[in-house]
């Protein structure tokens, strides 16, 4: 018995999940709290309101400034206009991000983490609110302890309404980005949203609720994939969150009054973690849940004020500097800070950022006002007519990216050409071929000529010019011929 | 013995291990996070809902058929139906619209090209050919000549009534075989060839007295069909001699073979076997390849 009694106890408690701790970040005041007040402002104010921003293109093109019309298979962007075939320019703007958030990496740590990500702007959002309506933290948690009462389920209630609320703005907006703005709204007021957009909006409204409100801090440190390699982009020049070992420890509690000798300035008082919202003690290092954010030196400054030390005990600091301060203290020297913010890496990513740049703006500015395609038809190849000389079928694209319609005529070069006549339900001519603003045209044409016998394939030029300005575009095909 | 069963705490997380061990390397024993646990747990549970709702299991003589009755099948003919609430709107408009005006409405006439190519490559594309380019005795529908005319009208009434076939009102035309009926002798024939040889090669080809004497048996036989001049008869689907597409081929064996047995293509009705509707979309298609006459 004594046995069994034994292994029981010995017995591993069987855990079958890890039940999520809450974290319960104080609120704060300081430089960086500030900051990111700041950046939330300018962010949300950008996200919700450029969909309202007005862009004269004329007639029949929407003039919202940045809108991506799914229907109509194109992208607007002020002046820029991308359509559907032309997509390898979002990923040249997503390889544009990727480098700037490693730049800006690189130098840093993880500030768009801190500061930028949607993830924690909404998150910090949610907690102001929770704030205001339930208390400070300790508030919080005893109220997540307490027994259900009236004031608790009042509380409880009216955040999370406030929650579902800036979730629905969120959702909303972001639909806004992908339809005419105005006419959505009107439709919201007059509640005949278009299903579609509602099941977008209630769907973004439910992640908005669940990411900012429940999972917050496990997406950064579980979900995001971001997170476990970003410390590819650190080097030792890199600006990240440190706690100054060397002038804070040994820690302990002080007394108003106390010697300062012989022990160090930190004061144990555990506000560094208490605002942490990834819930972390940045003195034990650094570490991958840390966003940067940069609250506990807010924290910290707060307390060295109070207990008459000089702050930024917690910083941005570089590991380089911290061995060479390390270094210093040792021998007795005055440490003089340095922080190289151009580093081989660093110009280096600058570099790539200029490159693709470059890239994308000469390709996007060197586009053609229109372009011309052709696909020559391959069943039957020819077709022999009474007089003996061949004809070849062709379909052709035009792609008129121009605000205004445009007549175009076509020509064909490298073949002695008899006729071309184009294919349609009534007679178009070759030489007025109109294609309206912003579309593509399409045309069957066949071309008859004569081929020499004998000759079986012979390279021809496609070409359309523009009647208005005589600017041309042209494409390479082939002719064939028979075999005799 | 209890010391051995007891799990090894890893000395710095104080985490048990799972007592595996790569390269020196030991596996902790972390419990996953809840939310990790509950999407399992959802997905599991999705699963079953799926297998109660939709058809899952093999059994021996099916499968079972889960309660929505959903089928890839049903799906299908559910799709056949919406598209059909969709073309019904332009096929009762094909119906209603004469053959003439129907090229009036653009969107009208690309359905009835759409619907005339979709047939075509059931029906037609046997003899004709699939892009129809036609082949040896059958024609190109993509070229400028025609036997029978190659207005609209005159495209719809042969694809109604085909060529020397079984219907009422069906054309027929026959070609006497000179050779096999003994009309013409062999070496008359050869004559003849030479110079409906030379008729389509215009003055490419040299003249001889063998086209001479060509010339006057052409002139006897077969003018009444041709022409004088090689230009055929659409009235009695007479081939155009002096241009340069040939049915059963244009070099002189050819001729000669053609002259000596005569050929008398079938084209069957149909009438009765496709609806007006689509007879008239094929017409449309057929004019629209490129010969079609005004
Ligand atoms: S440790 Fe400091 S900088 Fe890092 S997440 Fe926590 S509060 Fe922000
Ligand atoms: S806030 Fe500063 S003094 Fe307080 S525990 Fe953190 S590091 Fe120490």
């Amino acid at each position: 018995m004594t046995d069994k009694s034994l292994s029981e106890a010995d017995a591993p408690k069987i855990k079958f999940f890890e039940k999520a701790r809450r974290i319960y970040p104080k609120d704060i005041t300081g430089t960086f709290r500030r900051l990111k007040w700041a950046v939330m402002a300018v962010l949300l104010a950008i996200y919700y309101f450029t969909p309202f921003i007005r862009f004269d293109r004329g007639p029949h093109v929407p003039s919202q400034a940045i809108l991506i019309d799914m229907e109509g298979r194109r992208a607007y962007f002020f002046m820029f206009e991308i359509w559907s075939q032309e997509v390898y320019y979002f990923a040249g703007i997503l390889i544009l991000a990727a480098l700037f958030l490693f730049f800006a990496t690189s130098l840093f740590g993880r500030v768009w983490c801190g500061y930028a990500c949607p993830q924690t702007v909404w998150t910090d959002l949610f907690v102001k609110v929770e704030h205001f309506i339930q208390g400070d933290h300790v508030a919080r948690q005893r109220l997540d302890k307490g027994q259900w009462n009236f004031n608790k389920i009042w509380r409880k209630v009216v955040t999370h309404i406030l929650w579902i609320v800036i979730g629905a703005a969120t959702g909303g907006a972001w639909t806004l980005y992908f339809t005419d703005a105005p006419t959505l709204i009107d439709q919201i007021i007059h509640l005949s949203v278009p299903w579609q957009t509602q099941i977008w909006i209630y769907a973004l409204t439910a992640s908005t609720y669940i990411m900012a409100g429940f999972a917050r801090e496990q997406v950064c440190a579980y979900m995001c994939p971001y997170a476990r390699f970003q410390s590819g982009m650190f080097d030792r020049g890199t600006l990240i969150i440190s706690y100054d070992k060397e002038r804070g420890e040994p820690r302990g509690s002080h007394k108003k009054g106390d010697s300062w000798d012989n022990r160090g300035a930190c004061v144990d008082c555990n506000a560094c973690v208490q605002v942490c919202p990834v819930g972390i003690d940045i003195r034990n290092g650094l570490q991958y849940q840390c966003i940067a954010c940069g609250l506990c030196i807010d924290a910290c400054n707060d307390i060295m004020d109070k207990v008459g030390l000089p702050g930024n005990l917690i910083r941005y600091d570089t590991a380089n500097n911290q061995e060479a301060r390390a270094a210093c203290h040792s021998k007795g020297e005055v440490f003089k800070e340095k922080n190289h913010l151009l580093r081989p890496r660093t110009i280096y990513y600058v570099c790539v950022m200029t490159l693709v740049c470059a890239i994308m703006l000469y390709s996007l500015l060197g586009r053609a006002p229109f372009t011309l395609n052709v696909l020559h038809e391959r069943n039957p190849l020819f077709v022999t007519l009474s007089d003996g000389s061949v004809r070849n079928s062709y379909k052709i694209h035009i792609l008129n990216r121009n605000l205004h319609d445009q007549t175009f005529a076509l020509s064909v070069n490298g073949v002695d050409v008899k006729s071309i006549k184009i294919l349609a339900a009534t007679e178009v001519e070759p030489e007025k071929l109109g294609v309206l603003a912003d579309s593509v045209g399409e045309f069957r044409v066949t071309v008859a000529a004569e081929l020499p016998s004998k000759e079986v394939r012979r390279d021809i030029e496609f070409v359309i010019r523009s009647t208005s300005d005589g600017s041309e575009a042209r494409t390479k095909t082939m002719f064939i011929g028979k075999a005799q | 013995m209890s010391e051995q069963n007891k799990p090894e705490k890893d000395k710095f997380s104080g985490v048990e291990t799972t007592g595996h061990e790569w390269d020196g390397i030991k596996e902790l024993n972390n419990p996953a996070p809840r939310w990790w646990l509950l999407v399992f747990i959802i997905c599991i549970i999705w699963s079953i809902g799926y297998w109660i709702l939709f058809p899952a299991w093999p059994t021996i003589a099916a499968n079972t058929k889960g309660i929505l009755g959903w089928s890839t099948k049903q799906e299908l003919s559910d799709n056949q139906r919406d598209l059909q609430a969709i073309r019904g709107k332009f096929a009762e408009q094909l119906a209603a619209t004469p053959l003439q005006d129907i090229a009036n409405d653009p969107q009208l006439f690309e359905y009835a090209r759409q619907a005339g190519l979709a047939s075509f490559k059931t029906n037609c594309a046997a003899c004709h050919g699939s892009g129809a380019a036609g082949g040896n005795g059958y024609p190109n529908l993509n070229d400028d000549d025609w036997l029978w005319g190659g207005k609209l009208d005159d495209i719809y009434h042969s694809i109604k009534v085909g060529i020397r076939s079984t219907h009422k009102d069906t054309r027929f035309s026959q070609m006497p075989s000179f050779g096999k009926d003994g009309v013409l002798k062999p070496d008359e024939i050869k004559d003849v060839a030479s110079y409906v040889e030379q008729l389509h090669k215009g003055s490419a080809a040299e003249t001889n007295e063998a086209t001479a004497r060509g010339a006057k048996i052409f002139a006897d036989n077969c003018v009444a069909c041709h022409g004088a001049t090689g230009g055929g008869d659409r009235n009695q689907g007479a081939p155009r001699l002096n241009d340069a597409i040939w049915l059963y081929g244009g070099d002189k064996k050819s001729i000669i073979a053609s002259v000596t047995n005569a050929h008398a293509g079938v084209m069957p009705t149909w009438e009765g076997r496709l609806d007006d509707d689509t007879i008239k979309a094929l017409a449309i298609y057929v004019h629209s390849l490129g010969g079609g006459e005004k």
